[in-house]
């Protein structure tokens, strides 16, 4: 891709220059695509005349992360704007293209899909969240940002709010955001790699992080943008080409987004014969019994558990001295049973409760889930439960549109972005465009749950179990945790109900599902890593420069040479990468609760404080420097308290009080009107900002004849 | 420097332009989905708040979005002439 600079005679003006480099690009552009597409074909062929799977995968693999290296190595620099800021004359096109990818990450494209699928219409809150906030970004940041012209968010904070602490504390919350986001993408990558061409998880992460370094160690912001721009065709394409295979599969229409809505009656419909269905009834009435059994044993686990003991002992003795009782396998089974036990009555609890809980969940019709249409549970009409189950299930849609929308619009490396754009007038088009581009997926992500669940209900549902499909003991045999049938009711036929599907897999099973060759699979597997990687890019970057040039540059040697500060920022990535590596290799224990942390974060660090610093020249550094604290405080206390995950690391033992109702994914919620109010009272309260300060306010909002 | 007149004039209309797409944004995303038990009748197969939700809302945001790079861009570009007329 473009890594050269245009070749142009120099004494045309910058406009001529940047027409002609956009033609550049644009060439460069249209023969990728089509080589692209070219590659996948072959692919195809491939696989009719019998190329093997793990080639196919492998190559697709190799062939992609060989293409974003060559990028990074073709785009090599030293020069800080161009490392930094891609020299500033990304066309807002391609800036809009890159902003997607580097937006879209392994959430989006892997976990989106899944989570509609399982929560119907409260999954939505995700797809408002996550591109109405780009209407805080246009309308509030991205303008004024690029008009303000320097490199990172903790810039502008430094700058505008004076004196090191705004800009210390600016640093702490990008670093913060960057690095727990980062680490759900490299986890991502892993679980791809791995799925991919069968290596180990740990190894997996590896390849990734060689990927993501190569490109981003080499060149910087510049080779950053144009692998991004590479990543997102290939993301594109591969959400997109099942989704309409299986659209035509079901409707004989290429245009799913168009057209689900007749296939979401159709499944609202199945969902309320399933509802009624004997067999869907007699499976529920086993999960009932369970909860019962288990509840009565909840009540006295130390006695309970030791009769089970006992029993298990007993039938162990049996089977092993009274002839003819039982095979050896039986005794293994016994004998296993036995040492299954909990150890002591604590555990017991603790194991137990958990059982009862996904008990009582399957006892659910619909396998737990509210019918897909159906918005929010429980009734307004209904009796007081289900009065209290609506407000509550409202409140929390709400709530968490609005932590992911503020969230949007305060995380740093998406704010970086629109630093690379030529001028304020192409950063808001570029805005436009990252609009556009991130439709595209988000708009299909809706149609993909919608046709993913008429293909389960009505070719899975109701088949017996020796005839189901294969990738469903393929995907079992994987992980049984990520995807588990069972026989509950011994009927011979499988019910809704007698199935476990991971969210996580429904994107990149789908191809499996509607029976499509396995280079779709293999092409969505690499969509996904291209989803991953060019978010982890973005945010490295982003961890990366806010220690070498915020850090270092600006508040300990700021007489460091341009050369001493690139070379920083690049030894700098490859730590944080490394540590990023290294705690995935852990596998934390809730990754999508990581993603959103890091959204509220975001919005109760930022959002206040950059807002208010462009329309309030009245907010001052001290209570800046205050409402980020107590916005992010706030947040923080919240998920504290209330977050099992984070509970168990701080010991917290106290009971959950949520703050009516809203769950700790939506923390935010507190956070950013705390920090509003923390900045203006405390603005009030001290003397108003120097002359330096207003004319800062005014250069960031008037338009300079200079920089259209 | 003082804040010119224009510039005061500059600004003021940003504000508004702001200030009425925010309240755009806001009814499309919050006072829809508060009332999305109300408004599930059927449009086009979807019950219409599912639709608002999955697709209707991402066009209003577009729209938004695209109106106010429009206006900007030509305001910006009247107040540059004003100013260059000095």
């Amino acid at each position: 891709m473009p890594g050269r600079p245009a070749t142009i005679d120099p004494s045309t003006d910058a406009a001529g220059v940047q027409a002609a480099f956009k033609r550049d690009v644009d060439r460069v552009f249209w023969w990728y695509v089509a080589g692209f597409l070219v590659f996948v074909v072959v692919l195809a062929l491939l696989e009719q005349a019998g190329l093997p799977r793990r080639w196919i995968g492998s190559i697709f693999l190799l062939a992609t992360i060989g293409l974003y290296a060559t990028i990074g190595v073709l785009s090599r620099t030293h020069d800080a704007v161009e490392y930094y800021v891609a020299g500033r004359r990304v066309p807002a096109i391609y800036n809009g293209m890159a902003t997607g990818a580097d937006w879209m990450s392994a959430a989006s494209f892997i976990g989106l899909g899944g989570t509609l699928y399982i929560a119907g219409y409260g999954g939505l809150a995700f797809i408002m969240g996550w591109t109405g906030g780009y209407c805080l970004v246009a309308l509030f940041l991205a303008p004024y940002l690029r008009r303000f012209g320097q490199f990172t968010v903790p810039d502008f904070l430094g700058e505008r709010y004076g004196g090191n602490l705004p800009r210390f504390l600016g640093i702490v919350a990008a670093i913060l955001c960057s690095f727990t986001y980062v680490v759900a993408q490299i986890s991502g990558v892993g679980l791809i790699t791995s799925h991919l061409t069968g290596v180990q998880f740990e190894l997996g992460i590896f390849l990734g992080l060689g990927g993501i370094l190569v490109c981003s160690f080499l060149g910087g912001m510049r080779a950053v943008t144009w692998t991004q721009v590479a990543q997102y065709v290939i993301l594109i394409v591969a959400y997109l080409v099942p989704v309409v295979w299986l659209s035509v599969k079901q409707t004989g229409i290429p245009v799913p987004q168009l057209i689900y809505g007749y296939q979401l009656e159709k499944v609202t419909a199945i969902e309320r014969k399933l509802q009624a269905d004997a067999g869907e009834r007699a499976v529920r009435d086993v999960f009932q019994q369970r909860s019962r059994e288990l509840s009565s044993k909840l009540e006295d686990p130390a006695t309970a558990l030791a009769a089970e003991r006992v029993a298990a002992k007993v039938r162990l003795d049996r089977l092993r001295h009274v002839q003819g009782s039982g095979s050896a396998a039986d005794v293994a089974a016994a004998e296993k049973a036995l040492a299954a036990l909990p150890v002591d009555a604590e555990t017991a609890r603790e194991t137990w409760a958990a059982a009862k809980e996904r008990a009582d969940l399957k006892s659910l019709p619909l396998n737990g889930m509210v019918p897909h249409a159906q918005t929010f549970t429980g009734d307004p009409t209904g009796n007081v439960g289900a009065q209290d189950a609506y407000n509550i299930a409202r409140r929390n849609f709400l709530a968490l549109t609005f932590c992911l929308m503020v969230g949007t619009a305060a995380l740093p490396h998406i704010l970086m972005r629109y630093y690379t754009v030529p001028s304020v007038r192409q950063a808001r088009a570029s805005v436009s465009w990252s609009l556009l581009f991130i439709f595209l997926l988000y708009f299909t992500a809706p149609a993909l749950a919608v046709l993913v669940k008429f293909e389960i209900f009505t070719l899975v549902v109701g088949t017996p179990f020796d005839q189901l499909p294969r990738w469903i003991s393929s995907w079992s045999k994987v992980d049984p945790s990520l995807l588990s049938v069972t026989d509950v009711n011994q009927d011979g036929i499988l019910q809704l109900n007698e199935m476990n599907i991971s969210g996580d897999i429904v994107v990149l099973a789908m191809p499996e599902i509607g029976g499509m060759p396995y280079v779709i699979s293999a092409l969505v597997a690499a969509g996904g890593l291209a989803a991953a990687l060019s978010t982890a890019d973005g945010l490295l970057l982003t961890v990366a420069n806010a220690l070498s040039h915020d850090l270092y540059y600006k508040m300990i040697d700021p007489n460091a040479s341009t050369a001493r500060r690139v070379a920083l920022s690049k030894m700098l990535l490859l730590v944080v990468a490394l540590a990023a590596s290294y705690v995935a290799s852990q596998r934390p224990a809730d990754i999508l609760f990581l993603v959103s942390a890091a959204f509220s974060f975001a919005a109760a660090a930022f959002f206040p404080a950059l807002t208010l610093g462009i329309f309030w020249g009245r907010a001052t550094g001290v209570a800046a420097s205050l409402g980020m604290v107590a916005g992010l405080g706030t947040t923080a206390h919240y998920m504290v308290m209330t977050q099992p995950w984070l509970r168990g690391i701080f010991g917290i033992t106290s009971p959950v009080r949520l703050w009516w109702d809203i769950q700790p994914i939506s923390a935010g919620l507190f956070g950013v009107p705390v920090g509003f109010a923390v900045i203006v009272l405390v603005s009030l309260l001290t003397p108003r900002p120097g002359p330096r300060i207003a004319r800062l306010v005014e250069a960031i909002r008037y338009p300079n004849p200079r920089d259209g | 420097m003082a804040v010119t007149r224009r510039q005061r004039a500059y600004w003021r209309k940003n504000l508004a332009l702001t200030t009425g797409l925010l309240a755009v944004w806001f009814i499309v995303t919050f006072v829809v989905s508060f009332f999305a038990r109300e408004l599930s009748f059927s449009f086009f197969g979807w019950p219409f708040s599912f639709w608002m939700g999955a697709q209707g809302a991402l066009l209003v945001y577009g729209a938004i979005i695209w109106f106010y790079a429009r206006t900007m861009d030509k305001l910006d570009a009247r107040y540059e002439l004003q100013e260059n007329d000095d």
